[in-house]
């Protein structure tokens, strides 16, 4: 193995963790310029990812790292082909712009470096994620980027609104990866493999196996809960109470990506079947109009961007599972193209916030003077959101009604599969391109609104990132031939497991092509909505306020009633009475004899009539009156004496049976209890007599009786068979000989089961040390801390 | 030891004896025991010399943990080992048979509680201390790791007892009113529990007329008559309610919280641990086929607990009482690596035992911090040490995460060989139990922590309003608590990352008790000619 690879890989995987460690210290050295510093990490990845490209861009992979778990066969092995170069690239090179944004958004805030710490050790997940080719290292990194997402969404720790948002989103993305893990150790249970690329070579068996559905279902779960897919999609725009750096980077660029590119990457192990080009165009295509859709609704910049997030995210759900090679090439074009323009979007939204103190679309107006640089970028980036010839997206667009459209239009009316995917991308792609020019043109032109008049331009680390990526967006659009050999190609290639020659280029005859009628059906509709757009966003307000219900909503109710439940479980379970739960143990005691007892076969043999001398017979009778005395005792004392009576005829029977220590013994412990017992009773204060009602006397008899019915039974069962005498033979034969002791019970004691003595030898003294603690302590009780004997005075409740 | 007496001729007598002494290599199968006694003793004859209890507790301690470090890597490298008291045969003497699980399991115990020492240095409260806790610690230590190492039933019986005399008198230690009433709670029903054990113990001596480990498993591994089921259930019943399994729990979440937070880490990184062990043990070596006929049942407790548990948590507004429902969740864990049996159920149940005992000692530890430091037990009137404590806020979430079995900390492992486990079981129900177990685990704890870390005042209060409760405890007092459970969490962590010399101890461990063939020879049983 090159191990200068390994290193290097290795380092680069821990460089944003050991970062994330140091960043806290950093910002209390650096302080304002610790932004800068920590830039550095992920720029420095940026350029060493980038080394790759030449080789990449020749479809051959790179892959470097070490055995991790011999023990299960887990490697932890990076893997660098066109899918998580491009991965890779995008978020160490977001991650930049990200670092230095943050310095400036959070200026001033007391826990910016606590904010470093979280969001490097994000950009360090999702970097592993995307190159690991090991499905454990892959998990590892999923659930490290769930952590991650929860401690950023929840960085304003104080409202309660975030606080709520980031368990939201852990529920929901943990959730999801909990569902993904078992896929994975299914997928292991079936190829024998944990690394991906060793299991290219089981997709075709595994399409025709019983466990494709199970393990097809296992990872969409996981996938479509990162990837905000309908029904569970809601966690993404409440994702938005994180600070604005974390929604461009972790919820629109990069996290919320990953379930697109798990699909991508694992698309040649399960991709292609009947089922998966089902299931992802419905779900994806659900996701992109209700994005899309309820985008429209919002008035707030980060909502509106959120849920065409949403939006996009289902268009490349949708698009995976169509799985051409037109759809495929437009999948990698689109999310390049949304990466460059929602990135910048997001930190445009964020400046906008910080500069004119609202984030409200209907407060804002007239920026462009204001915010010149900002203004540039918006361009840039709502022509991107658009579509607009020579951006990216417009390449992206081609490709997918390219992807629909065979020879002409007219071909769809033939194919209604493709007619509604051609419908529902249309429409989402026009009401997403209205949100885009309506954060550009409500925010930037018309009149000057109030909060625009202290408005300024921020400064560089504000709108460096926006700026960068908005070009990109239109840079992209136009190195066809840059974009297709380097990416394009490289990516699809994997994804649909075949060569693929990217086709791009833009020149006039574009309009020729029967596609282009679809984009320009696209500007138009999407113009006729964004004149409306005002219009459709309080009609679909007040539609969502009639219909009073969201997933929003499910969600609390589920988690409201999951609380409830267990609230309600539990102290049905745990009521804290002790002599429900004595009654519980010995109904299991009992039922534990009854259960093999009497559901399985048992061969009884007939119960004779022991053969027993008179004086034993008599014996056994005062046992049985002990007994009964205990049940008529009208006082506690009477009942503890009556129960000494059957403890002595029992010690009788021993001595009558041959065993006179064991009786002697008896006589001893009997004695002591009923002194002890009827000492204790005197001194505590209990009422004289028993004061249990019928229905308790005869809970407890009942439960008294038949699990002292299951003790007898299996008694009986257990002395039909022989004994096996083994022990008793030779503790017979050799306690004189060897152990040079007449009293076998004594030898047994001291010499065969000598250790044991000990231990119940240490149980007394045990039993003595606690029980001085409890007196000496007790009298004087503790008089602080929790539970004290006297409480605190606490201050009352404001 | 040639006592044999020469007024006898030996060819009358039956083969009792060994011919050997034990060589002295193979006293350490013992010696950790024999440590914790004469420590227990020894701290209690100098009780009055206060200052040098933590001290002489500590070195005995750490010759323990080096012992059993000895041992482990021994029984790792070379297969089980056995030693038998008196230098009779097994199985008329008492065995002690150490195996990789029991190794393993002891010297987690032992560090556990060297952990949990080195915490309670701090409590300036040290009255306990006059009344022999140390010597308690030790005793209770004594149990446990008797309960590891013994390779005889009955002796197990007597180690139970010792752990059950030992940990209630460390529960009432303080003497608090809700200390008594959590004790009188645990001490009737883990009597009980101990008494059914005894029980069962008497009627499989009567069925089969021994009492030694490897001799039960040679004789009653394949039998599933309904008397030896109805003992299998009998231990189950008894192992279950020591380790906390449904329904029989109660005990757990009534009594953990209120004794001093230290004593909470040590009772709940420890003692339920050995009812799961007694399980192994009993289950799997001893009883597989017994354990078959029982199966439904056993999936069924391993369900109910393993959701019941982390449910229970959320259900809770007392942080140790949670704490102590997730412990109950973990066991559920223990109780599906059973149910599974197999190589993928014992090595991750047994995994997921050890990784429970780290990982519980230092979420009481932490918890009990968090007590002093917000001078309330309630959830609710919580909040705001996020800002002042950063060191306590990573550590207690660290620790949710590791509970519920996320990467990359240890308890992931064993969570996974569960979950292959069940997978391979075809047993859908216990692989939904395992993964919603992990997401009710993260969700109860994580909202705890936004509960007690995020939040800045109390429940009900305005956002910023600061919290009035709290109260600065001193650095002397937090640093060996903080610095004890950050040791536990950097080893959760560093195994986590490292699982390989853990996953294939686990691996063999689990081979050593579902072919049991090398612990039987070890043993060396004296078996009757047929």
């Amino acid at each position: 193995m090159a191990s200068d690879l390994d290193l290097s890989f290795t380092l680069v995987a821990l460089a944003p963790f050991i970062a994330a460690l140091m960043a806290p210290y950093i910002f209390r050295f650096l302080k304002e310029y610790s932004s800068w510093a920590l830039a550095i990490i992920p720029a420095a990845i940026f350029i060493f990812l980038l080394s790759f490209l030449p080789e990449i861009a020749e479809h051959k992979t790179v892959s470097a790292g070490f055995a991790w778990i011999t023990a299960l066969g887990v490697d932890l092995n990076f893997y660098l082909d066109g899918l998580s170069l491009t991965f890779g690239l995008l978020i160490s090179g977001i991650g930049t712009f990200i670092v230095l944004y943050s310095g400036a958004y959070l200026k001033g805030h007391a826990h910016q470096g606590r904010f470093f710490a979280f969001i490097l050790m994000f950009m360090g997940s999702m970097l592993g994620l995307v190159m690991a080719d090991n499905l454990i290292a892959l998990f590892t990194f999923w659930e490290l980027t769930s952590i991650t997402s929860f401690l950023l969404i929840g960085f304003d720790h104080s409202r309660e609104a975030s606080r709520r948002a980031a368990i939201q989103a852990l529920v929901v993305t943990g959730g999801g990866g909990l569902s993904l893990l078992a896929g994975f150790a299914l997928l292991n249970l079936i190829t024998q493999h944990w690394n991906m690329t060793d299991m290219f070579a089981f997709a075709p068996a595994l399409k025709q196996s019983e466990f494709y559905l199970p393990v097809l279902l296992f990872v969409l779960g996981g996938a479509f809960a990162k990837s905000a897919q309908f029904p569970l999609h809601f966690w993404l725009p409440n994702a938005m109470e994180a600070p604005t750096p974390v929604s461009a980077y972790l919820h629109s660029a990069t996290m919320v990506k990953a379930g697109v590119y798990l699909l991508a990457r694992m698309a040649p192990i399960l991709g292609g079947t009947e089922l998966w080009s089902t299931i992802l165009p419905i779900f994806g295509g659900i996701t992109l109009l209700w994005g899309a859709t309820f985008a429209l609704k919002q008035t707030d910049l980060k909502q509106m961007l959120a849920q065409t997030t949403v939006a996009s995210l289902g268009l490349m759900v949708m698009l995976i599972g169509i799985f051409n090679e037109a759809a495929i090439i437009g999948v990698v074009l689109y999310l390049l193209a949304h990466a460059f323009y929602k990135g910048a979007m997001f930190m445009i939204a964020g400046g906008v916030d910080h500069s004119a103190g609202t984030r409200d679309i209907t407060m804002l107006g007239g920026l462009a003077r204001k915010m010149p640089v900002t203004f540039i970028a918006t361009i840039l980036a709502a022509a991107g959101m658009a579509g607009f010839p020579l951006t990216v997206a417009f390449l992206a667009k081609e490709e997918i009604y390219g992807a629909l459209v065979e020879t002409d239009v007219l071909t769809l009316f033939s194919q209604p599969q493709n007619l509604i995917a051609a419908l529902v991308i249309l429409v989402g792609n026009a009401l997403m391109m209205a949100v885009g020019l309506a954060v550009l043109i409500k925010v930037f032109l018309g009149r000057q609104k109030p909060t625009a008049e202290h408005a300024h331009e921020n400064s560089f680390s504000f709108w460096v990132g926006p700026a960068v990526l908005g070009i990109l967006a239109v840079l992209a659009g136009v190195m066809t031939a840059f974009m297709g050999h380097n990416f394009v190609a490289p990516v699809a290639s994997h994804i649909i497991n075949q060569e693929v020659e990217a086709h791009l280029h833009l020149g006039f005859d574009i309009v020729t092509k029967p596609a282009f009628v679809l984009s320009l059906l696209t500007w138009v509709l999407g113009t006729l909505v964004f004149l409306v757009i005002d219009r459709i966003r309080v009609d679909l307000a007040s539609l969502v306020e009639r219909a009073n219900i969201s997933f929003d909503k499910i969600f609390d109710w589920l988690m409201f009633g999951l609380v409830r439940l267990s609230d309600a479980i539990t102290r049905f379970l745990h009521h804290g009475r002790l002599e429900i739960y004595l009654t519980l143990v010995f109904l299991m005691f009992a039922a534990v004899f009854f259960g093999p007892l009497f559901l399985m076969q048992v061969d009884w043999q007939p119960l004779q009539m022991p053969q027993l001398h008179f004086y034993e017979w008599s014996t056994i009778a005062i046992a049985v009156a002990g007994l009964a005395a205990v049940l008529a005792a009208r006082t506690r004392l009477q009942a503890i004496v009556s129960l000494g009576i059957q403890g002595f005829s029992v010690a009788i029977l021993f001595l009558l049976y041959g065993a006179p220590d064991l009786s002697f013994t008896q006589f001893m412990v009997e004695t002591l209890s009923v002194v002890i017992l009827a000492l204790v009773m005197t001194r505590l204060h209990l009422d004289q007599a028993d004061i249990r009602g019928v229905s308790d006397r005869m809970r407890d008899g009942s439960v008294a009786f038949i699990s002292g019915l299951g003790v007898t039974a299996l008694m009986l069962l257990v002395l039909q068979g022989n004994l096996d005498m083994r022990l008793t033979d030779l503790f017979a034969a050799t306690s004189v000989a060897l152990a040079h002791g007449h009293n076998i019970v004594n030898v047994i004691l001291v010499d065969y089961r000598g250790l044991d003595t000990l231990g119940e030898i240490s149980v007394v003294m045990t039993a003595g040390i606690a029980i001085l603690a409890l007196i000496r302590i007790r009298s004087g009780g503790r008089q602080t801390g929790i539970g004290a004997l006297k409480p605190e005075p606490r201050k009352a409740p404001k | 030891m040639a006592t044999t007496a020469h007024t006898i001729d030996p060819g009358d007598l039956p083969r009792a004896m060994l011919d050997i002494a034990t060589s002295l290599n193979d006293w350490v199968i013992i010696l950790p025991i024999v440590l914790c006694l004469m420590g227990g003793a020894f701290l209690l004859l100098v009780r009055e010399w206060r200052g040098a209890q933590l001290g002489l507790t500590l070195v005995f301690l750490a010759a323990i943990a080096a012992l059993e470090a000895q041992l482990f890597v021994r029984v790792l490298t070379d297969g089980p080992i056995a030693m038998t008291m008196g230098n009779w045969l097994p199985p008329f003497g008492i065995t002690f048979a150490v195996d990789v699980l029991g190794a393993g399991f002891a010297l987690a115990a032992t560090i556990a509680t060297i952990v949990v020492v080195i915490s309670y240095s701090a409590d300036t409260m040290q009255r306990e201390v006059r009344y022999g806790f140390y010597s308690l610690i030790m005793l209770l230590l004594a149990g446990v790791t008797g309960a590891f190492l013994t390779g005889d039933l009955f002796n197990l019986y007597v180690w139970f007892e010792v752990m059950l005399i030992a940990s209630f008198g460390l529960m009432i230690i303080g003497g608090r009113k809700i200390q008594l009433d959590g004790a009188v709670k645990y001490g009737f029903l883990n009597f009980l529990a101990t008494t059914f054990f005894l029980i069962g113990l008497g009627y499989l001596y009567g069925l089969i007329g021994t009492l030694n480990m490897a001799d039960i498993a040679r004789v009653a591994s394949q039998t599933n008559s309904p008397a030896m089921i109805a003992v299998a259930g009998l231990f189950l019943l008894a192992f279950g309610m020591k380790a906390a399994a449904f329904p029989l729990n109660a005990w757990l979440p009534a009594s953990y919280h209120t004794p001093d937070a230290a004593i909470s880490a040590l009772f709940g990184g420890l003692l339920t641990k050995v009812g799961a062990y007694a399980l192994l043990r009993t289950m799997v070596l001893m009883m597989p086929a017994a354990r078959e006929v029982l199966d439904p049942v056993i999936t069924t407790i391993a369900v109910a607990t393993l959701l019941l548990g982390p449910m229970g948590a959320m259900a809770q507004t007392n942080l140790r009482r949670a704490v102590g429902f997730i412990v109950i969740g973990g066991i559920g864990s223990v109780m599906a690596g059973i149910a599974i049996s197999g190589l993928f159920g014992v090595a991750g149940g047994g995994l997921y035992a050890i990784h429970s005992m780290l990982t519980m000692t230092a979420l009481y530890l932490v918890a009990g911090m968090i007590e002093q430091v917000t001078g309330t037990d309630d959830i609710r009137r919580m909040g705001g040490i996020y800002r002042a404590s950063s060191g306590l806020s990573i550590l207690f979430l660290v620790l949710v995460f590791a509970s519920a079995g996320l990467p990359p900390f240890l308890g992931f492992w064993p969570k996974l060989l569960l979950l292959q486990g069940a997978l391979l079981d075809n047993d859908g129900l216990l692989v939904a139990a395992i993964l919603i177990n992990s997401l009710f685990t993260s969700i109860a704890g994580a909202r705890i922590w936004a509960h007690v870390f995020w939040r800045n005042g109390r429940e009900g209060e305005a956002p910023n309003a600061i919290n009035p409760d709290l109260k600065p405890v001193a650095a002397a007092v937090k640093r060996p608590t903080i610095f004890a459970s950050a040791v536990l969490v950097a080893l959760i962590l560093f195994l986590g990352l490292r699982p390989n010399i853990l996953l294939e101890s686990a691996q063999i461990a689990a081979v050593g008790l579902v072919h049991p063939d090398r612990y039987t020879a070890a043993v060396n049983l004296e078996v009757p000619d047929k």
